[in-house]
């Protein structure tokens, strides 16, 4: 019997359709021949510095320190890439990658947008043809960005089946994939789906914490006591937590999407909530019925709008190395008018949910101590909504 | 021996897919009836799931329709052992890995085992995969049921090789539902199955037409119809049970027909 790839402890795997079985052999085949190949990573590396911005700043987040008195609070800058999110990272490389294997069309599925932009930019900047799927309810929650995909020369699809969502949208990208496999790339935004997909994003998404760990120890001379990001699939902590997993001495801290609360069933906290399942190409944690039915997970957040969590995550939280909290919608929300005004730094609302808890926990510590927070988007996406959750009706 | 060798035994076989509880199970009982009085060989039962991902607009359309009544896996296992006080014709289940995992594998092949179903299709488990479920049912008697696609290429002859009960032959890309042609070249496919196996093989995805169904059998062992069979439960409801007769009997001479 063949054995089963890409395992994080019990997670992971490829639970797939056959006819997906060679197309994702193959992108492993490819992925493992560059990912040591110098041009290649020249290539790349030249394309994350000169178009995307690399290297994000790691910003020392005065105000908010002093606002908190607490630990030292530093922000990892990913809203300052190009396309406004960390998302670009990941993109960059898939679709290099997908370049040096001849395909010439991009799909991809998103939940904010951010992923979709990213994609759709990526595709025009390299000349390949991009299709786009996004829930209905998220292209009424985020119509900037279906509109900058347009622009960029995607063509978004809007999803209507089941909750509209980022899942629905996951679903209709892999089924176009078993659809069209030998000219097309599916660029999965997450570190999550069938394997080699979540290690290929997460080491796409680790320049994260290898520029974390440069400019801290530039900066202090010392590790952090804590990394924190937010966690839908879990992309961009991942890349934050990366080159810290090692460290014993730093924290992990992902924040999910707790929605209007863990005890209510509109939250999309899966660590919290879920039990463990097999979804989407992989083994790990899901939200979902006692008949494995996948529940109908809510957050304000399209982004972290997920009822999984990638499995390298599941085997973190396994194994006790990293922890996850639930935020909730209303927290998220004060984290986002706080560090507006704080700062002057208007974050994504998904990355409000990571500092969120860090306002919970800075207080607790002492000011030798040190948080990196990683602010993994920029939030002019998400001002009417959070307008409208304030009740006020602006127009974009 | 597996008792869905008996369904290739008479010749090729028709094999129609119902999903459990579209609209409701009174109405699966007189539909699954219907159709082996009109000479199904093997009935392919769906256990539904929230996210098809599989299955095309008219499948997933079912399968809602189905969770929507608030059909369980507990209540169709109720089904096939009522199912079974009358049908003697093989049945299977085709669901999701995750509808059997929460279950709990074993218990889920111990209920299937009891119930009597013969056999379960989960297309989101590959060969690669099949470690977590196929020793499990071997245990209780029940084939873990191996799908082949047009893009498996070099991996048909080891999925032929530990192939159980009957092999599913995916016709097209894509999803399932009808199509107007069918282009993959199935007659290679087959013929290196038929070197590596003696397990019988049928055709699915896309076959709805009796000239189709026909034209598959002869190219294998059988012919799979999903999305046909589900469109006229969408058309008729609770009625369904007669018109699904006159389909089941049209396609089983056009299969019954083919060389």
């Amino acid at each position: 019997m063949a054995q089963s790839r890409g395992r994080f402890g019990e997670h992971g795997g490829q639970y797939i359709p056959e006819t997906l079985m060679n197309a994702v052999i193959e992108l492993e085949e490819a992925y493992n021949h560059y990912k040591d190949d110098p041009a290649f990573n020249r290539e790349l590396g030249e394309l994350f510095n000169e178009y995307a911005g690399r290297p994000s700043r790691l910003y020392y987040a005065r105000k908010m320190t002093e606002n908190l008195g607490g630990a030292k609070i530093y922000l990892k800058r990913e809203d300052l890439n190009h396309t406004g999110a960390h998302k670009i990272n990941n993109v960059l490389g898939q679709a290099l990658l997908a370049k040096k294997m001849g395909k010439t069309r991009l799909i991809a599925e998103t939940g904010a947008g951010q992923h979709g932009v990213a994609t759709a930019t990526a595709a025009a900047l390299m000349g390949m043809e991009c299709v786009v799927f996004m829930g209905e309810e998220d292209t009424k929650r985020q119509a900037l960005n279906v509109y900058r995909m347009r622009l960029l020369g995607a063509q978004v699809i809007p999803v209507t089946t089941g909750t509209a969502t980022l899942k629905d949208a996951v679903s209709e990208a892999m089924r176009e994939w078993t659809n069209r496999i030998d000219d097309t790339h599916y660029c999965l935004g997450s570190v999550m789906g069938p394997h080699p997909f979540p290690t290929i994003v997460r080491d796409f998404q680790a320049v994260i914490s290898k520029e974390i760990k440069e400019q801290i120890l530039e900066k202090e001379g010392r590790l952090p006591d804590a990394v924190m990001a937010c966690v839908g699939g879990g992309s961009n902590a991942i890349g934050t937590f990366y080159h810290f997993i090692e460290d014993k001495g730093v924290r992990l801290i992902g924040c999910e999407a707790a929605g209007r609360g863990v005890d209510t069933w509109e939250t999309a906290a899966t660590i919290a909530t879920g039990k463990p399942g097999i979804f989407h190409g992989m083994k790990s944690y899901f939200c979902q019925d006692e008949y494995g039915q996948i529940a109908p997970v809510y957050s304000i957040s399209a982004g972290l709008d997920y009822p999984g969590i990638g499995p390298e995550h599941a085997w973190l939280h396994d194994t006790g190395r990293a922890e996850y909290v639930p935020v909730t919608d209303d927290e998220a929300v004060n984290a986002f008018e706080y560090l507006s005004r704080t700062e002057g730094i208007i974050p994504a609302i998904e990355s409000a949910h990571a500092v969120a808890h860090a306002m919970k926990i800075a207080p607790q510590m002492d000011s030798e101590q040190i948080i990196v927070i990683t602010i993994s988007g920029r939030g002019d996406k998400d001002c009417a909504a959070i307008a409208r959750y304030r009740g006020e009706n602006i127009t974009e | 021996m597996s008792r869905i060798h008996e369904a290739f035994s008479h010749g090729k076989a028709f094999i129609p897919f119902i999903t459990c509880g579209d609209p409701d199970l009174a109405t699966t009982a007189k539909v699954v009836r219907a159709a082996v009085k009109a000479g199904a060989d093997l009935v392919e039962l769906g256990i539904p799931f929230s996210d098809p991902t599989a299955e095309g607009p008219v499948i997933q359309g079912a399968n809602l329709r189905a969770l929507s009544g608030g059909v369980t896996t507990d209540q169709i296992f109720e089904l096939v052992k009522d199912l079974r006080t009358d049908v003697s014709v093989p049945m299977v289940f085709m669901t999701y890995a995750n509808v059997v995992y929460s279950y709990g594998t074993e218990r889920f092949a111990q209920m299937c085992a009891q119930t009597g179903i013969d056999g379960i299709i989960l297309p989101d488990v590959p060969f690669e995969e099949k470690g977590d479920f196929a020793p499990v049912c071997a245990q209780y008697g029940i084939d873990l049921i191996s799908l082949i696609a047009p893009t498996s290429e070099n991996r048909i002859a080891m999925i032929a090789k530990e192939a159980a009960g009957f092999i599913y032959v995916v016709s097209s890309l894509g999803v399932t539902g009808v199509r107007s042609e069918i282009t993959t070249d199935i007659a290679s496919i087959v013929k290196v199955i038929r070197e590596n196996t003696d397990v019988p093989c049928a055709v699915g995805f896309g076959i709805s037409t009796p000239e189709q169904a026909a034209k598959m059998a002869g190219l294998s062992d059988g012919a799979i119809v999903g999305s046909a069979i589900i469109r006229l439960l969408e058309q008729y409801g609770k009625d369904a049970a007669e018109p699904v007769e006159e389909y089941v009997r049209a396609m089983k001479e056009a299969v019954a027909s083919a060389s």
